[in-house]
């Protein structure tokens, strides 16, 4: 019996449930894998449910498993790529750069571009200053950048390449011009996070703007001005949030310079021409945000040390922590207007309006779930703040980037609201201590990004996908997280989820036919 | 109609020199002279395809190459389901690699099986002055303790590792012993060893040898009695579930496959192994080193097959099966046969709409050259390729079995080489990467990954060959490349409306 068919074409998921393949991977199973008593498999899994074993789950020291943060140079590529016709090139072992590149391609479905400056064994040893001057020359000439943005991968951290002098001497060897635009951050896999790369290859563009080009440039004198500057940090919804931001600002009439804006160039159309560089910080408004009245940030754990530096350049600085809902959203907009002098207009108002009229409408049905959250450490703060608003509990809330100061920023959260009375966060933890937490004190709903699918089918919490990476649903970077509409968008993403799993849970006829409701 | 099959040869032959000679103007005259080694128009008859392989890439030039990390745990030892492979390093390198690569499997994952699970030692800067040893050491107690089902624990190594002078063979001996003779595995895949992902399959091959086969009595773990029909598959990762629908046709015909390297593969059958009467080998470039060892160890023959495709399956069939007794050889005539009417079918349906079509493929292990039959099957012609990894040996295969005159030949393509070959010779389709998917498809031209499969597959055998077919005609045929260009564009401007 032939299970394929050229009629009807079985995929993966349909073909290997046929009854030949199914007999024949019993058949290996059987006499070749050496398996387990099935008995002794069902029982360690009941096992891994128990408090017992969250306990030592918990006690682990040296082992991390399914940990939800990746490394620097991610973030600093993700930085590098919202500046004008820039190139990131990333010093160091070039399967790295492949990763990067594969990663974020995966999530946005767009092209990353980026290189690599290929160290190999000899470069370990002597160092990589002739890949750096090789591989300077060769950008520029094959790819005509207008900036290239230099990170470390850890190979280079380890062996102590110094980019400074690096590039220095890779100019004086003549790889590219004398004046031309070569920021630098060292980003080391082994400090941080990604969030942390972004900081530093952040703090690296301004740093090579504002303080006069390595040596090479009078340092800028700042004149102050009106405009502020706005900085998204690693998001994974950078395309939608930066669009809505924009119009946020246009709306206030606010004089505005975006920095790292990398919305466009993960936003190409398909046209016929593949943009390699699109859209992006002009490298002339990066200078010239020198000058801003103020800087915000929309996530404190992703500019830490960027804000302490334009701090330093005598300007206001705000920090927000991912601000989603109606109170963080009313935060930012006030803030703004209170730096701007600029009113909040009657448009923003009435979107005001609108998601407190979609939170009355709905709250009925979120009132009282818990959630638990995983992600990076503002998003973190900026869903469970939100949660609370609708009176949800945010019962666990855990982040493997997250740190003490997080944390007690957290429960102080926790603390403003009677929702957040049994709510707890967890720093530095992983997806793996996560799954003791939803076995050993279960929640409504989980949210997070792709890997929680591991979760939900491990312990049934159903996932409501909100985060970095997205990699097995599409499009939804298109869609702001941000502001009153992006809050609203986030609304509909948890209300789906809870009234799909109503459904599911009252689909089977003859036995819940009641609750399976037309109207809710 | 594509460009390239309304020319000539010979005119096809001068167009791609000409567009060699284009692209090397762009790089500097030192790398020009290097890069003009990797690219060639192949000409019928000669042994190779003209052009140097398995060098260092070039800095800043965008190569689509990986590391050796890659080659050994993304590729060769990750697959392996009831062990545990540790990213030993910082957090980076396991979480790119992290379930990316469609290895499929059937196991209580988590529990018994842990292919999808990212396990690190996540390195902190204190790890880097002080060593890992003392950490993975520890992190192996903890493993014991929270998954005592595992089967046994690699280590496998990122940058830092090597560069810091950490000694996880002695981690790995100590503790086996600790362990009662564990099966515990160091593996010195730094990523900046060697010059892509191969150096990794082969330091990985090697440790199979030194830390498996070197320290279990065959006898360890397999159970079965050995059959003059035992066979392992080598080299199918079981991607999209390829080295089940090569599986099948394998047991169909007669013959019973021992062990599966690496996909859906566990230690036991890596261990058995040596039990097998042939190695039948499927991606040469990742894992002849091991069947080499194989048969210099234990006497095992291997032969090369090629599951893409019903002439090269067909082909495959008959010559693994000529290693055995004429029932073997009869098992595989009844497969050919009992596949043929789907194969017909599959045929009748898909060659009429992409009959014609041309390909051009950039990618790694055995498919630059292997899938170019099963385009072939279906009327259609691979006029450019080229191996991201590959080795001479790669590029003799074939250029004595699979690539026409005057095919456009690019080694370690770099991103700005191929957007201009494509743009230049515009195929109807490029099967490459997902680094790359997005570039061409933004040109216009359809696209489908050939690592993952584009989240497809199997293309393996002939139960994967009808999804083969039935992918690219999806790629090529979709409606949407008729809308790339706005009907605005390029039009006679529309006289003003009656409105206006």
């Amino acid at each position: 019996m032939m299970t394929q068919n050229a009629e009807h074409i079985l995929d993966h998921s349909e073909l290997f449930r046929g009854d030949e393949y199914q007999q024949m991977l019993a058949n290996k199973k059987a006499l070749f894998e050496n398996p387990h008593d099935p008995a002794e498999v069902d029982r360690i899994r009941e096992w891994s449910k128990t408090p017992e074993y969250r306990e030592k789950n918990f006690a682990r020291e040296a082992l991390t498993v399914n940990p939800a943060k990746a490394c620097q140079p991610l973030g600093a590529v993700f930085a590098a790529l919202g500046f004008e016709r820039t190139l990131p090139f990333v010093h160091g072992s070039q399967g790295c750069v492949a990763y990067y590149r594969s990663h974020l391609s995966r999530h946005f479905k767009e092209p990353t571009s980026c290189v690599s400056s290929s160290m190999t064994e000899d470069a370990a040893v002597f160092g990589g200053l002739n890949n750096l001057t090789d591989g300077l020359a060769n950008s520029y000439n094959m790819y005509k950048p207008k900036m290239i943005a230099v990170a470390t991968t850890c190979m280079a951290e380890v062996i102590g390449d110094d980019l400074n002098a690096f590039i220095k001497t890779s100019k004086e060897k003549g790889s590219v011009p004398a004046d031309y635009d070569v920021p630098f951050a060292h980003t080391p896999a082994f400090v941080g996070s990604h969030v942390t790369g972004y900081d530093n290859t952040l703090k690296g563009i301004l740093e090579h703007f504002w303080d006069g080009k390595a040596g090479t440039a009078p340092k800028l004198q700042r004149k102050a001005n009106n405009t502020i500057n706005f900085i998204g940090g690693f998001d994974g919804y950078t395309v939608g949030n930066m669009r809505e931001i924009k119009r946020i600002f246009e709306l206030m009439g606010i004089g505005y310079t975006i920095l790292a804006d990398n919305s466009d160039v993960f936003d190409t159309p398909t046209d016929g021409e593949f943009r390699m560089y699109d859209g992006g910080t002009t490298l002339k408004d990066a200078a010239d945000a020198v000058h801003a009245k103020a800087t915000i940030s929309m996530q404190q754990y992703c500019t830490e040390k960027t804000l302490a530096f334009v701090k330093g350049h005598d300007q206001e600085v705000v920090a927000f922590n991912h601000p989603l809902g109606v109170g963080a959203t009313d935060d930012f907009l006030m803030t703004l207007s209170r730096i701007t002098n600029k009113a909040i207009p009657n448009a923003l108002e009435r979107e005001r309006g609108r998601l407190v009229d979609a939170m009355a409408d709905s709250s009925a049905h979120v009132h009282g779930k818990k959630f638990a959250i995983y992600g990076d450490p503002d998003l973190c703060y900026g869903l469970a703040a939100f949660l609370l608003e609708l009176g949800a509990e945010p019962t666990h809330v855990l982040s493997t980037n997250g740190g003490k100061g997080w944390e007690k920023k957290m429960q102080a959260l926790f603390a403003s609201s009677p929702f957040g009375k049994n709510c707890r966060a967890f720093p530095g933890k992983d997806l793996w201590h996560m799954r003791s937490l939803l076995f050993t004190e279960p929640v409504d709903f989980l949210i997070g990004n792709t890997y929680g699918k591991y979760l939900e089918r491990d312990t049934g919490t159903p996932l409501i996908r909100i985060g970095f990476p997205i990699f097995d649903r599409h499009h939804h970077h298109r869609y702001p997280v941000w502001g009153y509409q992006g809050s609203m968008n986030v609304l509909v993403k948890i209300l789906d989820k809870i009234f799909d799993e109503i459904d599911r849970k009252t689909s089977s006829v003859g036995k819940t036919d009641y609750s399976f409701d037309i109207i809710r | 109609m594509s460009r390239a099959t309304t020319q000539s040869v010979a005119e096809i032959k001068a167009r791609n020199k000409q567009l060699i000679d284009e692209v090397l103007k762009a790089y500097p005259e030192k790398t020009a002279k290097r890069r003009a080694k990797h690219l060639s128009v192949h000409e019928a008859g000669k042994s190779d395809c003209g052009v140097k392989s398995n060098i260092k890439s070039i800095p800043g030039v965008m190569t689509i190459r990986g590391c050796a990390y890659a080659g050994s745990k993304g590729v060769v030892w990750g697959p392996i389901k009831d062990m545990i492979h540790i990213s030993h390093g910082p957090v980076g390198c396991g979480q790119y690699s992290w379930g990316s690569r469609r290895n499929y499997y059937v196991g209580t994952t988590g529990i018994d099986t842990f292919v999808t699970l990212q396990f690190t030692s996540d390195f902190q800067e204190k790890d880097i002055v002080f060593g890992g040893d003392k950490k993975v050491t520890k992190l192996i107690d903890e493993l014991q303790e929270l998954f005592p089902l595992n089967r046994g624990i690699t280590i496998q190594s990122e940058c830092p590792i090597g560069l810091i002078g950490d000694d996880i063979e002695a981690v790995s001996r100590e503790k086996s012993k600790e362990y009662g003779g564990k099966t515990i595995v160091p593996v010195r895949c730094e990523g900046f060893r060697g010059v892509s992902q191969s150096l990794g399959h082969h330091i990985a091959n090697d440790a199979v040898r030194d830390w498996i086969f070197d320290k279990s009595a065959p006898e360890a773990s397999s159970k079965f009695e050995p059959t003059p029909y035992d066979v392992a598959i080598i080299g199918d990762y079981n991607i999209g579930g390829d080295a089940w629908s090569s599986r099948i046709l394998l047991e169909e015909m007669g013959l019973r496959v021992i062990a599966q390297w690496s996909g859906d593969g566990s230690l036991a059958e890596l261990e058995a192994t040596p039990k097998a009467k042939l190695n039948i080998l499927h991606c040469y470039r990742s894992m002849n080193y091991i069947s080499r060892h194989m048969e210099e160890k234990f006497g095992i023959p291997w032969c090369e097959y090629n599951f893409f495709g019903p002439s090269k399956i067909a082909e495959s069939l008959r010559k693994i099966a000529s290693f055995f007794d004429d029932r073997i050889k009869e098992g595989a005539e009844r497969v050919i046969e009992k596949y043929q009417p789907l194969v017909d079918a599959v045929t009748a349906k898909y060659l009429p709409r992409l009959e014609g079509k041309t390909v051009m493929l950039f990618v790694g292990g055995l498919r630059p050259r292997h899938v170019i039959g099963a385009y072939e099957d279906l009327g259609m012609d691979v006029v450019g390729t080229g191996y991201e990894f590959g080795h001479n040996d790669d590029y003799q295969r074939t250029a004595q079995h699979y690539v026409k005159d005057g095919t456009l030949i690019y080694d370690d393509v770099t991103g700005y080489e191929f957007e201009r070959f494509v743009e230049n010779i515009r195929p109807d389709l490029v099967g490459s990467g997902i680094k790359e998917k997005y570039v061409f498809q933004k040109m216009g031209v359809p696209f489908r990954q050939m690592h993952s499969w584009d989240y497809s597959g199997p293309y393996h055998g002939y139960d994967g060959f009808a999804i083969f077919a039935r992918d690219m005609d999806m790629a090529i045929n979709s409606p949407i490349w008729g809308k790339t260009t706005a009907p605005w564009k390029d039009a006679p401007r529309p006289s003003l409306m009656a409105a206006e």
